[in-house]
């Protein structure tokens, strides 16, 4: 781990960025459906902007099916994709066979959710992270002080209590940061963390995400942070982008969108999530949900804004407009597809 | 205080025998009272789902109950162990008096039945003189009160999503009309918008019908809204018990303090996070003494030592609370 420190942008610069990226996978037609004209997709991501930034962490929240874990596997390229654009430091990228994977993976990491699942239970800490190295040409001269340097950053030290050490026989929260030691290993510029904390236990979450921000920090990484939880996305990100329905639906500063949300279905994820100053006996059914918190089939998502069918500001153009990202105006940068902020438009 | 429903006096419960015995369970006393939700949180591995299963009696070898009581006080009639029930007169008693939701029930309905015939199966079976007419009336009951439209009733647990099973689950539990519902991580699974309108409506049916409530998870701020009173369990112990209200802003074990400073606030100022340095104990080798004094950070000269039981505190409120804790030492031991 020589070159880690080495600049490979100015702080602040674009890293990774999508562009009207689109994903629908096929659905797996019945016999009778098989004359029929129209092909059915599962329409899991689409039309999506997003911007990583060198030394910043962007956080995608939404619920489960919204296509977090899509757009992630997107930028990661692990999926072709069906429509829009990856761009790396401005130049569109496409991955085609294992070469150019390699060479794309070596400055895009993706870190999943389940840690357990990510490592390989037949081998040691040391065999993960030196093929790590070894396939990204980074374990420099002495493979021993690399392996060394990778466990400190994740604080796992002393690194020897590690080294040989069977996935099993960490705890989860060791484990993931074992799976970021791998990530780490390829001395990426962007980190792709899809719920890196949501299957640990609630002490040892908080210890994880401080390690991320750190190293976004120190090695200036541009992370993406998926999560369906919106509290930790106000803690641990810049900037927060909500996905309904395999859209952005709203985005802008994490302090912001949080505090002051303008999508009605930003509103309902907030007032829904736990809130211990709310304490028992007042727990009013929602109102800001007209449907049953059900989310709506992505095979034929609704026309229109796709939250139409829940949302208690619908208008007539709701449901056959599909609305625009729209400034708010209450802070740079802050934006929400929805109707309600069209100042232009009639009511 | 309303009256006790169900009592947990000193009760052990260990994975295995003899020397390598874990014990997961370790002399918990715990009091659900009429009409109350007590939610129970703790890390993964505190033991919430061992005492849940040792309580009804529902544990899989190796677990056993090696030590307590479980007093049940009916509506009715005098109150019993239900550790002294015979298998039949246990039968009886799950799901008609105390009922169970587990961790992951939504993906326990049988899938090649329709929801009602899983309803209605639960009613013949516990009362097979009702009426075939009634069976399906009752359920068809049921499934409106948690939420779920009479068209779906036909349907297969395949062709409904994680949030309306995790209903149908609430709805079985609630068929017989128990005195108890005990839940384990009802809700986990789910997102926050479903969770919410879920737990609105079990809060809303509780009021409605009477019932009690144990609520399990890990996640305390969802705790503190919607329970009356709080236990807080650490490695197989329960380390302090008092109204959430109380565990929320004045909690007295340093445990409790680290899990509510582990959690981001949505709303408010920006609170310093601490969390909670190392790791869950072993069972194995559970630490002597304080088993969280290897991560506590105010640990002192007796806590690697002696065990400190559960007890009143010598605070102003110690009447309505009790904690584990040397920093302060029980007054009058619980149990
Ligand atoms: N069948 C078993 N054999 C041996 N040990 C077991 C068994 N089942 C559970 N344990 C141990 O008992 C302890 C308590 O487990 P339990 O499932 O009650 O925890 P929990 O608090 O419900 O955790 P979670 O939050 O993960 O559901 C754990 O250390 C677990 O590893
Ligand atoms: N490989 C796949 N084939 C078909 N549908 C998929 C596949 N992966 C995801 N989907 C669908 O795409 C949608 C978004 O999924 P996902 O990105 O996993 O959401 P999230 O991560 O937000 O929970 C869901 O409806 C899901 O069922
Ligand atoms: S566009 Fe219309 S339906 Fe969609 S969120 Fe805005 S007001 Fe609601
Ligand atoms: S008894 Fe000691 S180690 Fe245990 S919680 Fe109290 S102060 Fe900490
Ligand atoms: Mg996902
Ligand atoms: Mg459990």
């Amino acid at each position: 781990m020589t070159s880690i420190q080495d600049a490979k942008a100015p702080a602040g610069e674009v890293v990774l960025e999508a562009i009207g990226l689109t994903k629908h996978f096929p659905v797996r037609r019945r016999l009778r459906d098989l004359f029929r004209r129209q092909h059915s997709a599962v329409h899991a991501v689409d039309d999506v902007h997003l911007t990583l930034r060198r030394g910043q962490v962007v956080a995608l929240v939404g619920e489960s099916g919204s296509g977090k874990s899509t757009v992630a596997r997107l930028l990661a390229q692990l999926y072709p994709r069906t429509g829009g654009d990856i761009q790396l430091h401005g130049e569109s990228t496409r991955v085609k066979g294992g070469s150019s994977f390699r060479a794309y993976a070596a400055r895009v990491q993706m870190i999943f959710q389940d840690p357990f699942a990510s490592l390989n239970p037949v081998h040691t800490i040391r065999y993960h992270l030196t093929r790590a190295l070894k396939i990204h040409h980074n374990a420099g001269d002495d493979l021993d002080a690399a392996l060394a340097e990778l466990l400190t950053r994740v604080s796992l030290t002393p690194p020897e209590r590690y080294l040989d050490k069977f996935p099993h026989e960490l705890s989860g929260g060791q484990r993931q940061r074992v799976a970021i030691a791998r990530a780490l290993g390829a001395q990426p510029e962007a980190l792709l963390a899809d719920e890196p904390v949501s299957m640990l236990d609630v002490s040892i979450r908080l210890g994880v995400l401080n390690l991320l921000r750190d190293l976004k920090e120190r090695l200036d990484l541009a992370i993406l942070y998926i999560t369906h939880d919106i509290a930790s996305a106000r803690y641990f990100a810049d900037q927060t982008m909500v996905m309904y329905a395999g859209r952005m639906v709203e985005g802008g500063d994490s302090e912001t969108v949080t505090q002051t949300p303008a999508h009605p279905y930003t509103r309902l994820l907030i007032d829904s999530a736990p809130d211990p100053d709310r304490l028992t006996g007042d727990v009013d059914p929602l109102e800001e949900d007209r449907g049953n918190g059900e989310p709506p089939s992505l095979i034929n998502p609704p026309s229109g804004c796709r939250f139409h069918p829940r949302c208690p500001a619908a208008m007539a153009r709701c449901s056959t407009d599909l609305p625009v990202p729209l400034e708010i105006g209450d802070a740079p940068g802050h934006w929400a597809a929805c109707w309600l902020y069209d100042k232009a438009g009639a009511r | 205080m309303a009256e006790p429903v169900l009592e947990i006096r000193n009760l052990n419960v260990d994975y295995g025998l003899g020397d390598r015995a874990v014990h997961a369970v370790r002399d918990v006393n715990l009091t659900l009272h009429r009409g109350e939700v007590l939610g129970l949180a703790g890390e993964s591995g505190s033991g919430k789902s061992t005492l849940a299963y040792g309580m009804t009696r529902l544990l899989a070898p190796p677990g056993v109950i090696t030590g307590g009581e479980v007093v049940y006080h009916p509506q009715q009639g005098p109150a019993y162990d239900v550790l002294g029930l015979t298998d039949r007169q246990l039968r009886a008693w799950r799901w008609a008096e105390t009922a169970i939701v587990f961790q992951g029930a939504m993906n326990s309905l049988n899938p090649v039945h329709k929801i009602s015939t899983q309803l209605t199966d639960v009613l013949k079976a516990h009362d097979p003189k009702m009426s075939e007419h009634s069976r399906s009336a009752r359920a068809r009951e049921m499934l409106k009160l948690v939420g779920i439209s009479a068209d779906r009733m036909d349907a297969y647990p395949h062709q409904l999503s994680g949030g309306m099973r995790q209903r149908v689950m609430i709805g079985m539990a609630l068929i017989l009309q128990p005195q108890v519902v005990i839940m384990d991580e009802p809700t986990t699974a789910l997102d926050v918008v479903m969770q919410r309108q879920i737990l609105g409506q079990l809060i809303e049916l509780r009021e409605r019908l009477g019932f009690s409530v144990i609520f399990i998870t890990h996640d305390l701020s969802l705790l503190v809204e919607f329970s009356n009173r709080i236990a807080i369990m650490y490695g197989g112990r329960i380390v302090e018990e008092a109204p959430a209200a109380t565990i929320y802003r004045d909690a007295l074990h340093p445990y409790s303090k680290g899990l509510l400073s582990s959690f981001p606030a949505l709303r408010g100022p920006k609170r310093e996070l601490a969390g909670i340095p190392g790791s869950p104990p072993d069972l194995a080798g559970m630490p002597a003494g304080c088993s969280f004094h290897p991560r506590c950070p105010k640990a002192f000269e007796p806590c690697n030592s002696a065990i400190p039981v559960l007890g009143r505190p010598d605070t102003p409120d110690g009447a309505g609370r009790s904690v584990a804790c040397w920093l302060h030492p029980a007054e009058q031991p619980v149990g």
